[in-house]
């Protein structure tokens, strides 16, 4: 039952495409892209524009500074009033917000559908002409910081799952947090912002997402009409980071802090995420995530949870829509009484077991099925339809390659699977992890405290 | 300010569309469960949402934490399955449900495909009506929940909500945290999950909605089929709780850089005729999104946190109204203070601007929540325990609409009273004096 609680958290896969949606896509004269998904259920709309920009575009010594500029998208423009634009949003009965990751921000309205032009109207605005104070940015500077508080200076789990981050990645840009170390974002200035603003902010690096009750030729003449005219960026820089060196040796860390109760082990492998043209690999390690630790008859589940009974509770995680180099994750919670070296060695047991013995047919058949079905659960939700493609054309995917993602994943063999996970399963590239409350050997018993287990790497975090 | 041309036409443009276009239907069975209907069957699958009336406030004394295992334990196993097994069935017809319990109420959220309905159905339904509470499985679970409850008490939110509660309802089930304790969740035996379970999944506290691909023809069949093996009825609920926290603030001290604030006092009923007036003015003073008093005073012109909001939260045996912030521990005192001025002004009203804008933006945003199936049944199981009516959805933006000034100031007066606010603040707090 304690799937409910934590899986969410862990469930990080790369989920599948309902087709049940229209999806059109054009591009306009100045570079922009569209992608139109029509669901005329609800008289609603969700208006989306995604920025091919993260986190992990930064300068050295800035971390931090794409959400922050995030947050002062909201702060005016030559025409809006700093905290007009939310206003007006909910003035014409919408909500608005935006989430920053280390591939892409993005900003986006949920409102009546006959509201869309003005939506586009307001966003098109502060893509060329935000207008900022100094007064409005030094408060917005503490906001974050009181952000990086709550999300993860008064959590262990997220501090972490930081560490770790960094430890995986030793040249790559991915081992910095989005929301940025703490020394740097204090001392954050608007041009750092500005600069981050006019290098990447432009139609031309830009996706614009439109799902709900709207046609194409719709959104085709309203986005003409507002984005049309803002000028493209000539010299927009060319998307590459400074790529992962092949990686030698094993890393392990022990995090100590007495606000855990509850610890665990965490081992994080590098893996290759989904490229254009070249998913195959990413959907064999998808099915390999769900496989092994997705659900009660899950390997890792029916293996350490109802077979040796070592863990409370055990997980996997693979997320492929990544620009770069992602991970493959392996979570054990130890049951009361195991050690974290215990837990440990009983994962890497199983794991080889596994390896070795190979897909159970009928669960790979199961989770198949599981699959097409959850394309037909998905087209319930016209924003999350939304979101499946911004984030992928953000993340180096184009949209056939979305298109082709359900195929792919029910044509992956269970050779493939498991030739997929001997592959990414090398510790030379791994980071595992104990999180532990200083002196504590195993699970408790009974009392003193905990935590509860967060995400492995928080993707996004939103304004 | 704004010179956008099309936003000031639209902004002047007054009239939303916004009217949600949900057709509800209410659909009795053969046997006489009924359910609320909105028919859609653009998509093959159907959503459910069942919700018992009782939920974790009906532990029996001393038993805490049994009715939150029971939820828990009713997909590990169940008739001739044990947990496996019912795991793998379910795989199979890719169906999913979800076992919830909150204070008053316990919430089933399924979704199954129409291809295979009944059998998706007949596999819920030996969760709800048969599950086995194999020993193994209750260990096994009991840990699980041991583990959760050991993490809670070393999270400040958690914290604050145990402390505020347990000053506000000393005397009640609420004061108890929904998983119950170390000590008693240690202690439950099997027969206490049984007990818990034939307290509270019973047909005459059962509500239901559907929404997706079926018929009522088909909703009555599968309401039988479903409902019609359970007891018709359980345990007493609870009664009503008596409010007790004294005004000032608390301090539970807890080494962590950053202090959570909990604070509110007694509420307002849900079926209060007042209770609309009370909606709006909450969404003025700290409601969601981004242009709340609250939001203003405290984030937008201070810095002073990422996020604060305050809500309404009428319960089955008693009401209040809340709000929590998170500050600095250098800023947490400042952060009081600045609520605690924001709530004395809110007793005064607000201005018709004001007024103006919420109504626009809470008429507006209303059809707007009605964009899935699993919401709308949500939605459709609230209203049903609200004794909302089922033509609420169309009468529900009139109502806002006719809220007054009038009605605002005599509603704020009533509603925030500064000389009642009591905080619980968890952190290392500085400068902050506990006054009681």
């Amino acid at each position: 039952m304690l799937r409910a609680t934590l899986l969410s958290l862990f469930a990080l896969t790369a989920p599948l495409v309902a087709r049940a949606a229209e999806v059109s896509t054009f591009t306009l004269d100045n570079g922009m892209e569209v992608v139109v998904l029509e669901d005329h259920r609800a008289p609603v709309v969700v208006h989306m524009v995604w920025y091919r920009t993260g986190a992990a575009d930064e300068k050295p010594g800035v971390s931090g500074v794409a959400h922050y500029l995030e947050h002062l998208m909201f702060k005016g423009t030559d025409d809006l009033e700093p905290g007009e634009f939310s206003r007006v949003v909910a003035e014409n009965g919408g909500t608005d917000n935006a989430f920053t990751s280390q591939d892409y921000t993005a900003y986006f309205q949920r409102v009546a559908s006959d509201r869309l032009g003005l939506m586009m109207e307001m966003e098109a605005d502060r893509m060329r002409d935000l207008q900022l104070d100094g007064r409005d940015i030094l408060t917005e500077r503490s906001v974050i910081q009181e952000e990086r508080r709550q999300r993860t200076d008064s959590d262990p789990s997220a501090l972490f799952g930081e560490q770790r981050d960094a430890a995986q990645y030793q040249n790559h840009p991915y081992g910095i947090p989005v929301i940025g170390w703490m020394h740097e974002v204090e001392a954050l200035e608007l041009d750092d912002a500005l600069d981050f603003y006019r290098t990447y902010y432009a139609p031309n690096n830009a996706v614009l997402v439109v799902a709900g009750d709207v046609t194409p030729d719709e959104v085709r003449s309203l986005a003409e009409e507002h984005y049309g005219p803002l000028e493209p960026t000539e010299d927009l820089p060319e998307r590459t980071r400074p790529q992962e060196p092949p990686q030698l040796a094993e890393r392990r860390i022990t995090f100590e802090d007495p606000r855990v109760a509850q610890p665990y082990v965490i081992r994080t492998y590098l893996a290759p995420e989904r490229d254009p043209g070249d998913q195959r690999k990413a959907a064999a390690l998808t099915l390999l995530a769900d496989i092994l630790g997705e659900g009660q008859t899950s390997e890792l589940a029916r293996r350490l949870q109802f077979g040796s009974k070592e863990a409370l509770y055990t997980s996997a995680f693979y997320r492929g829509t990544s620009l770069d180099d992602t991970t493959f994750g392996l979570v054990v919670v130890p049951a009361p009484g195991v050690t974290l070296e215990e837990a440990e060695a009983a994962l890497d047991r199983e794991i080889a077991a596994f390896l070795d013995e190979g897909v159970d047919p009928a669960q790979l058949e199961r989770l198949k099925f599981r699959m097409k079905a959850g394309e037909i659960y998905e087209a319930d939700s016209a924003q999350s339809l939304a979101r499946r493609y911004g984030s992928a054309l953000t993340s180096g995917l184009t949209v056939a390659d979305v298109e082709e993602w359900p195929d792919i994943l029910q044509s992956v063999t269970a050779d493939e699977i498991v030739e997929a996970g001997r592959e990414v399963f090398d510790r030379r590239r791994a980071v595992t992890g104990w999180l532990r409350a200083p002196g504590q050997e195993t699970t408790p018993e009974g009392a003193e405290g905990a935590v509860a287990i967060e995400a492995p790497t928080s993707t996004e975090i939103t304004q | 300010m704004m010179r956008l041309a099309l936003a000031m036409v639209l902004a002047l443009a007054a009239g939303l569309p916004a009217r949600a276009d949900v057709d509800v239907e209410e659909v009795t069975s053969p046997g006489g469960v009924t359910a609320w209907l909105v028919e859609d069957h653009t998509i093959p699958f159907t959503a459910l949402e069942i919700r018992f009336r009782g939920g974790t406030a009906l532990d029996r004394p001393g038993k805490g934490g049994a009715v939150n295992l029971m939820t828990g334990l009713l997909e590990e196993g169940a008739g001739e399955m044990d947990a496996q097994a019912f795991a793998l069935a379910r795989e199979e017809l890719a169906a999913s449900y979800g076992f919830e319990a909150n204070d008053d109420s316990i919430s089933i959220s399924a979704r199954f495909l129409t291809e295979n309905r009944d059998a998706a159905v007949d596999l819920l339904r030996s969760a709800l009506v048969e599950p086995r509470f194999d020993q193994d499985a209750v260990d096994r679970v009991r840990d699980q929940v041991l583990s959760i409850i050991a993490s809670d008490l070393n999270d400040p939110g958690s914290i604050a909500t145990r402390a505020f509660m347990g000053r506000a309802f000393p005397d009640h089930p609420y004061s108890a945290p929904n998983d119950g304790t170390i000590e008693t969740v240690t202690e439950l035996t099997r027969e206490d999950v049984a007990a818990a379970h034939a307290d509270t999944l019973v047909r005459d506290r059962v509500y239901v909605g559907a929404v997706g691909d079926i018929t009522p023809e088909a909703l009555g069949g599968l309401l039988d089929d479903l409902l019609g093996d359970l007891p018709q009825s359980g345990a007493d609920l609870p009664k009503e709780a008596a409010y007790s926290a004294d005004p000032g603030t608390e301090v539970v001290e807890f080494d962590t850089p950053q202090s959570i604030i909990l604070f509110g006092h007694e509420g307002i009923e849900r079926d209060d005729p007042d209770f609309i007036t009370a909606y709006i003015l909450n969404e003025i003073i700290g409601g969601g999104g981004f242009n709340s008093r609250m939001m203003e005073e405290v984030r937008v012109k201070r810095g002073l946190t990422y996020g604060v909001g305050t809500w309404l939260q009428p319960m089955e045996s008693a009401t209040l109204v809340m709000g929590q912030a998170a500050s600095a521990n250098a800023s947490a005192a400042e952060t009081v203070e600045v609520i605690s001025d924001e709530w004395a002004r809110a007793a005064e009203g607000v201005t018709q601007d004001e007024l103006d804008a919420a109504k626009t933006y809470l008429t507006g945003a209303y059809p707007l929540r009605f964009d899935g199936n699993a919401r709308i049944a949500g939605i459709l199981v609230g209203m049903q325990m609200d004794d909302l009516g089922i033509d609420y959805i169309e009468s529900r933006n009139d109502q806002i609409e006719a809220v007054t000034l009038d009605d605002i100031a005599r509603v704020a007066e009533r509603l925030y009273r500064p000389e009642d606010l009591s905080f619980t603040v968890v952190g290392r707090p500085e400068g902050l004096d506990a006054t009681n």
